[in-house]
């Protein structure tokens, strides 16, 4: 039994050395923006797959055989950091007998060391919930941080593949002109959001409230990752009597019970929005990610 | 004339009203756009002023995870129960040779039965440390102790220490992270509770679209069904392969295949002799096991938070040779007489389990035990193997306020011993605190 097992096992990594080099950089995202993005900078010179998809709550993935497997041929994996993933990417990377992408090398990025966090807790205590210590790791509902993210990250996939960098490099400016076009266009469009008063379901959205202006008034969990209870969804209930608010908030991979059930009794409309790209029909890309969030909340912002 | 001229004035001077006003009205309109315009930049610029306030002193790259910072990885398990149980003098399984050790939750009322000190950090770029403490009245026990490559080479890893093998599926799991309060019968046959080898790992992870996972293990075997050999070379080899994948997005599956053998010297055990009397038996020779496991989870759109099955089975095979010696228990009025021959047995087991999470913190499980104590051949020897098949039912629902925190409830019907059916009702807490525990598939 054990010859014949040590047998296979070399036989094994005689294929495995035989492999021929892989032509495309093989690019594992945690998040589908992250994937989203590493096509637009990549182009045809990457190979990318996402690890969760838009209607999977990042915090709570389990490290899956499937993405042990991904994570053992991966040469860069796309995180946001930030702790969003601490349930299972530590699991993943040690699974995966990747030296190539452990953190610390630079096939390990993690797009929140590039963008100034915002909602760092006063108190890490587990009381407060599932707080993370460095900040709010929902960075990318703002595209002011995308465009930050993209440029850090044209330059790790230069300084992995150095052989195509004026590829990469010409890809990104292409894709910083068109998204800071884009930039002004939500922006103009979006102005009669500014001061409007929302509840979020999740404290999801800080980088998009601070964009386009909007007011956070009430969250429905009570406690970061804490389901919504009974009685805290009254207490919210009550709150909004004194200072209502236009409408309620969601990601998509959220349940929509807590908001339906607050959008009935205040009489304020409840609004998914994709969060992520995949995350509804129009959300195919990063482009249309904004593009659908603006329109839903322009439409909630208008009944 | 006069008034003709003054109604010309009044005539040109609401003209000039109008086309006044009408200036008035771009020059307002232009103020608006421009207020709007520089209220709009100076809230950038004070949303900029903030997060750049935000932002720490130190530039980009900012400091990576807390977690994997310069202090290791600590959290300490707290777990208790309270039990109700029969009053049975020795527990075991009928038709099995017990396999020592000590077992969990054998104690009747409240029990801290289980409180485990984690402590884990990467001791440089090429090596993890990881050490499980247990921590028991007067007693500290050294769970697991290893090390582990980080970087050794394409898909390749090595363990060295003391580590739970990574045969089966439920071996490598720590009682926390069980799903019921106890081990599958299975595992109470095959090693008391787990396998756990004091040696070196080597596993190596196909380049493959499909999870496929190899591993070779060898140690000092010194736990059942090895023992203590205090000589040089290896005790217990084992070797498993593992296989896994996605079907859609809402399916996740692994399956595997184990083999242990191990060579217990002088292995005692008791048995019933055809006196009806207890003897003391002596084991030497070679035990071998197969171990094959199969999970499968679903989740609605591959999102577990809210709603999430899983489905579990285990089966073992396990056959030993070798010479067995009964003690002499003459005075005692037993038929042994110090005499020893050939033993051979081949005995199996399964269980199956499912746990249901139908609503965010709330899950039900149910789980299957049976074995089957299969043949047994004492040769001459004035043994009898009795002919039974242990089994039990256990149903379970627990309750997770957070990731971090659960309170279970579990009834079991046991019918381990021959002759006694045992309703066993168990309440138990899990806490964990400190580091982000990240558990396996």
């Amino acid at each position: 039994m054990l010859p014949a097992f040590c047998a296979s096992v070399s036989l094994w990594l005689l294929a495995l050395f035989s492999f021929p080099a892989q032509a495309a950089l093989n690019v594992l995202a945690c998040e589908p923006e992250w994937a989203a993005l590493a096509r637009e900078l990549g182009g045809d010179k990457v190979s990318v797959h996402s690890a969760t998809t838009a209607y999977q709550d990042p915090h709570r993935i389990e490290a899956r055989p499937s993405l042990i497997a991904r994570a053992r041929r991966a040469d860069l994996v796309v995180c946001t950091g930030a702790e969003l993933e601490a349930g299972w990417l530590p699991v993943l990377l040690r699974e995966s007998a990747n030296p190539r992408i452990q953190p610390g090398r630079p096939g390990h990025f993690e797009a929140a060391a590039y963008v100034p966090l915002l909602d760092r807790p006063a108190r890490v205590d587990r009381a407060e919930g599932d707080v993370h210590a460095q900040g709010n790791p929902h960075i990318q509902t703002s595209p002011h941080n995308i465009a930050r993210v993209a440029e850090a990250l044209a330059r790790r996939l230069s300084e992995l593949d150095p052989a195509y960098a004026g590829h990469y490099a010409a890809r990104h400016a292409d894709f910083a002109g068109r998204w800071q076009q884009a930039i002004g266009r939500w922006e103009a469009r979006a102005a009669p959001l500014r001061g409007v008063a929302v509840v979020s379901q999740h404290q999801g959205f800080p980088y998009l409230y601070q964009w386009l202006g909007l007011q956070e008034v009430a969250v429905l969990e009570p406690k970061p990752g804490l389901e919504p209870s009974a009685a805290h969804l009254a207490r919210v209930l009550e709150a909004l009597r004194t200072r209502p608010a236009r409408m309620v908030v969601r990601a998509a991979y959220q349940s929509e019970r807590p908001s339906a059930w607050i959008a009935a009794r205040a009489g304020i409309p409840a609004v998914a929005l994709p969060f992520t790209v995949g995350g509804s029909e129009r959300a195919g890309d990063l482009f249309g990610l904004f593009d659908d969030t603006l329109e839903r909340l322009l439409q909630a912002a208008a009944r | 004339m006069f008034k003709r001229s003054i109604l010309a004035c009044a005539l040109l001077g609401a003209w000039g009203q109008a086309q006044a006003n009408g200036e008035i009205d771009t020059l307002r309109a232009e103020f608006a756009r421009l207020k709007q315009h520089y209220e709009a930049r100076l809230k950038d610029l004070e949303a900029r002023l903030q997060a750049a306030e935000a932002r720490p002193a130190a530039p980009e790259p900012a400091a990576p995870a807390a977690a994997s910072g310069f202090n290791p990885e600590a959290s300490l398990i707290l777990q208790g129960r309270y039990a109700h149980r029969k009053d049975i003098e020795e527990r075991g399984l009928t038709g099995f040779l017990p396999a020592g050790g000590h077992a969990h939750g054998t104690e009747r009322g409240f029990s801290v039965d289980h409180s485990e000190l984690v402590l884990s950090a990467s001791v440089d770029p090429y090596f993890r440390g990881y050490a499980t403490v247990a921590l028991v009245d007067e007693e500290v026990k050294t769970e697991e102790a290893w090390f582990q490559t980080l970087g050794l080479s394409e898909g390749l890893s090595l363990k060295g220490g003391r580590f739970y093998s990574g045969l089966g599926y439920v071996n490598e799991q720590h009682p926390h992270a069980w799903d019921f309060a106890e081990v599958p019968l299975m595992y109470q046959a095959l090693f008391g509770e787990r396998f756990s080898h004091d040696g070196v790992q080597l596993k190596w992870l196909a380049p493959t679209e499909t999870f496929l996972e190899f591993g070779l293990e060898a140690g000092r075997g010194q736990n059942f069904p090895g023992t203590e050999r205090g000589g040089n070379g290896v005790g217990a080899w084992s070797a498993f392969a593992k296989v896994g994948g996605d079907v859609g997005v809402e399916h996740g599956w692994r399956a595997g295949l184990a083999h242990l053998r191990a060579r217990p010297e002088g292995r005692a055990g008791h048995w019933e002799d055809t006196n009806e009397v207890e003897a003391e038996t002596h084991f030497t020779g070679t035990s071998r096991a197969w171990v094959a496991d199969f999970v499968w989870k679903w989740a609605p759109d591959g999102n577990p938070k809210y709603r999430n099955l899983k489905l579990q089975a285990e089966y073992f095979r396990r056959s030993e040779s070798g010479d067995l010696v009964c003690e002499d228990n003459g005075p005692a009025g037993g038929a042994c007489t110090d005499g020893s021959d050939a033993y051979r047995s081949r005995q199996s087991g399964w269980y199956a389990q499912s746990v249901y999470q139908f609503m965010p913190r709330w899950r039900v499980g149910v789980r299957y035990d049976r074995l089957d104590s299969g043949t047994v051949d004492f040769g001459a020897l004035p043994l009898e193997a009795a002919d039974y098949s242990p089994s039990r039912w256990s149903l379970m629902t627990d309750w997770s306020p957070s990731e971090f925190s659960r309170v279970r409830l579990q009834w079991a019907r046991d019918r381990s011993m021959e002759g006694i059916s045992e309703n066993q009702v168990t309440l138990q807490y899990i806490m964990s605190l400190g580091a982000h525990g990240a558990h396996k598939f």
